[in-house]
C-alpha cells in the first residue's frame, strides 16, 4: 500500500522537476518537449498500468474480505456448537467442565423415566375366564389373557443413582382394569467391597432365570407353565437380599434373599412377616468368541396362611428348587444379524400343609419348559417352546379340589414370530396349542411392545 | 439344611472357578479392543488386559454377558469409549459386578470419549432419527490422532492408579508416542492423496477418519443410525452415488457386506472392507498396523480395488 502510495506521488514530481531543471534553447525546448510527451507518455501508461493493477487487487481484497466473512460464520458455529457441547459437558457432569452457572438444575438430576406400553389382541377357543390348571393352586395374575383386543400390561419406570453408595429403581404397573400396582420399588447399593451388594424393597426374586425380568423383555407373549402355576408369573415381594459375586474369572454369584411372604405362594406374612427365603447362586461364561452360557440352581422356601383360591384354602409350606440354563450364540458373537438363544428350567416343588381342613404330607409337582429363539435376519425372529407341569395324584378326599390333578399333565406347545422396528419397538404373533387343562384350547396371540424414553441395558 | 447344602455348591463353584491371575499390578478391563491395545502398549507387563469385545462384533449392540460382569468384579481400570457407546451392555455389567471402584465417575473409569472433541453432537435428539448419542458420535477410533489424545490421558490414569510404577508408565508412554508420531507422519504423507475423495459409508462410522484425512462422505448406506436399508432407498443411492462423484463404499469389520456389495457392483465403484478396530483385519495386528492397513485399504479402494475381506 504504502509503496504504491509513494509511486503515484513521485511520477508527477519527477516531471515536474525535469520541467523545472530544462534549460531554455529552442532546439533545448525541443527535445524538452519530446521528453515531456516520452513522460507523459510514459505516465499515461503507468497510470493505465497501476489502474488495472489496482482493480485487481481491490477484487482479491473482496474476495479475501468475503472468505473471512464466511469463516467467521463458521467460526460463530462452531463456537456455538462448542457452547453447546460445554453445556452438555457440564450436564453430564466433569467438574472442570462446568463454568459457574446461576441457573437452578434441579431438573438436570432427574432419574431416568421410561415407559413401556404392551397391547395385545387374543383368540382362545376355550373361555380364558375359567382358566385352571389341575393340580396347582393358581394366584391372581395367571390368565392366559383375553379376548379380542386390550390393552396389556403398561410400566412406568423411574431409576437413577440415589448418591455416591445408592442406586434405586421404582416400576409401576397400570393393569388394562386401570389399577396400579408397584411392581418394584428398591434400593440397592452401590459401594460395597468384596463383590458384595444389598438390595432392600420390593423386587423380583433373582432366582430361576426369568423370575427376575420385566414382561417387556420375555421372548414369548407369555410366561412358561411352571413359572403360572407355582410362581403366579413371578415371585414378587418386599424383602432384602445380599448378593456376591466372586473374584474368579468363571461368573460366580451367590445370594440369598428374606421376603415379608404375602406374594403367592407364600401368604400372610407368616413368622412375623419373614415368611420366605431363597438361596440361589448362577455360574456362567464364555465357552468361545460365538457363544456364552448361564446356569443356576435356586431354591424358594414360602410358607402359607389362608392362601385362597376359588372355594380352596391352602395352609402351609413349599420348598421349591429351579435349575436353570441358558446359552447363546452369534456368528463371532455379532447378534445385529443372526443369533440363537436356548433356554430351560426344571422346577420341583413340594407342598406339604392343609387344604380346607384336609392334611397332606408331600404333594410333588414337577415343572419344565425348553425353548428356542432365533433371529435370522435383523429385526426377524422365530420362536418354538414346549412347556409343562405335572402334580402327584393326592388321595381321593382331595377329589374336586385345585389340587386334583386327575391324572393329566398340562402341557403347551407355542410357535412365535416377532418384528422389531428397533429395539425399542415389537410385534409379535404366537400361536399355543396348549393342553394345560383337559380341554385342548388353540390360542392366538397378537402383541405389540413399546419402550419411550430411557431404556435401561437389558441383563444376560 | 437345604440351605446348608447349597451354601457348600456354592462354595465348591467357587474353588472351581480359575482365580485372576495376581502378578501384573492393574487388571485392565477394555470395552473395545483399541483401548485394549492401547492400555498394553503403555503398561506392558505391569498389566494385564481383558478385552470384552472383538473388532467383528458391534460395540452398540453387545450382551451384558456373564463373563463380563466376572471380569469387571475384580478389575482395577475399566477403560470404555464412554459417549453411550456402550450404553445397552456397560450399565448392567456394572451394577451386577459388585465393583464399587470401576463404576463411572469412580477412579477406576476410563472414558476415552472424554480426552477427544466429539463430532456430530446433534442439536435435536428425538429416537425417529434413528439410533442417536446425545454426546456426539462414539467411533473415535475411526482416527490416529485421538489415539494420541487418549494414550496420553490413559497413561496418566495408569500411573495415578499404580503409583510405585508411575515412572514406568510415563517412560512407555513417552515411547510409545514417539513412535507413534513416526509411524503417523509417514502414514500422512502416504495418505496424501486421499485428500477430497468422496465416500459412501454402511454408518456414519467413519467421520473422524474423514476429519483426519480430510475425505468427504456424501451418502450413507444406513437411512439412519442403526436403520438397515430399505430396498427403496437401495435403488436411490444406486442412482445418486454416480452424481455424487464416489469413489468407493466403506463397511467395517462388524458390518454384513451384503448391500454394500450389491450397491458397490451395480454402481461400478469398489466396497471396501476397513477394520474397526485392531484386529479387524488380518494386518490390524496393532494400533498402528491398523491405521496402516486403514490407508492402504483406501488407497486400493481408489486404485479402483476391493481387497480382502479379512
Amino acid at each position: 500500500m504504502r509503496y504504491q502510495f509513494t509511486q503515484r506521488v513521485t511520477l508527477p514530481a519527477a516531471a515536474a522537476c525535469i520541467m523545472a531543471a530544462a534549460p531554455a534553447g529552442a532546439q533545448d525546448l525541443q527535445s524538452v518537449r519530446r521528453e515531456i510527451q516520452e513522460m507523459r507518455q510514459l505516465y499515461d501508461s503507468r497510470l493505465a498500468q497501476m489502474k488495472a493493477d489496482y482493480e485487481t487487487r481491490i477484487k482479491d481484497m473482496e474476495q479475501r474480505l468475503k472468505s473471512a466473512e464466511d469463516a467467521t460464520a463458521v467460526a460463530t458455529d462452531k463456537a456455538v456448537a462448542a457452547q453447546q457441547t460445554a453445556a452438555q459437558a457440564a450436564q453430564a457432569g466433569p467438574a472442570d467442565a462446568a463454568i459457574g452457572t446461576s441457573k437452578n438444575s434441579d431438573n438436570a438430576f432427574n432419574p431416568a423415566i421410561s415407559a413401556v406400553l404392551d397391547g395385545k389382541f387374543g383368540v382362545f377357543s376355550t373361555n380364558p375366564n375359567t382358566y385352571k390348571i389341575p393340580g396347582f393352586m393358581l394366584g391372581d395374575e395367571t390368565s392366559p389373557g383375553k379376548r379380542g383386543i386390550a390393552l396389556g400390561e403398561s410400566e412406568i419406570g423411574l431409576s437413577a443413582n440415589v448418591d455416591q453408595a445408592l442406586y434405586g429403581n421404582v416400576t409401576l404397573s397400570f393393569s388394562s382394569e386401570n389399577t396400579v400396582s408397584v411392581e418394584e420399588a428398591f434400593l440397592q447399593t452401590t459401594a460395597l467391597p468384596y463383590g458384595l451388594k444389598v438390595k432392600a424393597g420390593r423386587f423380583f426374586s433373582d432366582i430361576g432365570y426369568l423370575n427376575n425380568q420385566h414382561a417387556h423383555t420375555w421372548d414369548f407373549a407369555d410366561t412358561a407353565l411352571p413359572y403360572r402355576a407355582m410362581l403366579n408369573t413371578q415371585y414378587d415381594d418386599d424383602g432384602v437380599q445380599l448378593k456376591w459375586v466372586a473374584p474368579t474369572t468363571t461368573f460366580v454369584e451367590i445370594g440369598s434373599e428374606v421376603f415379608r411372604g404375602d406374594a403367592f405362594p407364600a401368604a400372610g406374612a407368616k413368622n412375623a412377616g419373614l415368611g420366605s427365603y431363597t438361596a440361589f447362586t448362577h455360574v456362567g461364561g464364555d465357552i468361545n468368541d460365538s457363544s456364552s452360557y448361564r446356569t443356576g440352581l435356586s431354591w424358594l422356601h414360602t410358607e402359607a396362611r389362608n392362601r385362597v383360591n376359588g372355594p380352596d384354602t391352602f395352609t402351609g409350606r413349599d420348598n421349591l428348587f429351579i435349575l436353570d440354563g441358558v446359552y447363546k450364540w452369534a456368528p463371532d458373537g455379532n447378534p445385529v444379524e443372526r443369533n440363537l438363544k436356548l433356554q430351560g428350567e426344571f422346577f420341583y416343588r413340594r407342598e406339604a400343609g392343609d387344604l380346607n381342613g384336609m392334611t397332606f404330607g408331600g404333594d410333588h409337582q414337577l415343572g419344565w419348559y425348553a425353548q428356542a429363539v432365533y433371529q435370522f435376519m435383523p429385526d426377524w425372529r422365530v420362536g418354538v417352546r414346549y412347556d409343562g407341569v405335572s402334580a402327584s395324584q393326592l388321595n381321593s378326599s382331595f377329589a374336586g379340589t385345585v389340587l386334583d390333578s386327575r391324572g393329566t399333565t398340562p402341557q403347551r406347545e407355542s410357535i412365535m414370530a416377532d418384528y422389531s422396528t428397533s429395539e425399542f419397538g415389537r410385534f409379535r404373533i404366537q400361536y399355543n396349542h396348549d393342553e394345560s387343562r383337559p380341554k385342548t384350547d388353540h390360542q392366538a396371540l397378537l402383541q405389540y411392545t413399546i419402550s419411550l424414553g430411557a431404556h435401561g441395558a437389558h441383563s444376560y | 439344611m437345604k440351605l446348608a447344602k447349597l451354601a457348600l455348591l456354592s462354595l465348591c463353584l467357587v474353588a472351581a472357578g480359575q482365580m485372576t491371575p495376581a502378578e501384573a499390578a492393574l487388571s485392565v478391563f477394555a470395552c473395545e479392543p483399541e483401548w485394549g491395545a492401547l492400555a498394553t502398549e503403555l503398561g506392558g507387563n505391569k498389566v494385564d488386559v481383558y478385552v470384552a469385545t472383538t473388532a467383528k462384533q458391534d460395540p452398540h449392540q453387545i450382551q451384558a454377558r456373564p463373563s463380563l460382569i466376572a471380569r469387571v468384579r475384580s478389575a482395577d481400570l475399566v477403560a470404555c469409549t464412554g459417549a453411550e457407546l456402550e450404553v445397552g451392555w456397560m450399565p448392567v455389567v456394572f451394577r451386577q459386578s459388585g465393583n464399587a471402584k470401576v463404576q463411572p465417575g469412580g477412579p477406576g473409569y476410563f472414558a476415552a470419549a472424554d480426552y477427544v472433541r466429539l463430532l456430530e453432537v446433534p442439536n435435536r435428539l428425538d429416537r425417529a432419527d434413528g439410533d442417536v448419542h446425545a454426546a456426539g458420535n462414539p467411533h473415535i477410533q475411526t482416527s490416529p490422532k485421538n489415539i494420541r489424545l487418549v494414550a496420553v490421558a490413559l497413561g496418566k490414569k495408569l500411573a495415578t492408579l499404580d503409583p510405585p510404577n508411575a515412572a514406568f508408565y510415563a517412560e512407555r508412554q513417552k515411547a510409545f508416542l514417539q513412535k507413534w508420531d513416526e509411524a503417523s507422519a509417514k502414514r500422512d504423507a502416504k495418505a496424501a492423496s486421499l485428500k477430497g475423495v468422496n465416500i459412501v459409508a454402511q454408518h456414519r462410522f467413519w467421520i473422524y477418519m474423514m476429519d483426519w484425512l480430510g475425505m468427504k462422505e456424501g451418502l450413507t448406506i444406513e437411512p439412519k443410525p442403526g436403520v438397515p436399508p430399505g430396498s427403496a432407498h437401495i435403488a436411490e443411492l444406486i442412482e445418486s452415488i454416480p452424481k455424487q462423484g464416489a469413489k468407493m463404499i466403506l463397511f467395517t469389520s462388524y458390518e454384513d457386506a451384503r448391500a454394500a456389495d450389491t450397491i458397490g457392483e451395480r454402481t461400478k465403484i469398489p466396497a471396501v472392507m476397513l477394520p474397526a478396530t485392531v484386529g479387524g483385519s488380518a494386518a490390524a495386528t496393532d494400533l498402528i498396523a491398523l491405521y496402516d492397513d486403514i490407508v492402504n485399504r483406501l488407497l486400493a479402494g481408489l486404485g479402483g480395488h476391493a481387497g480382502a475381506r479379512s
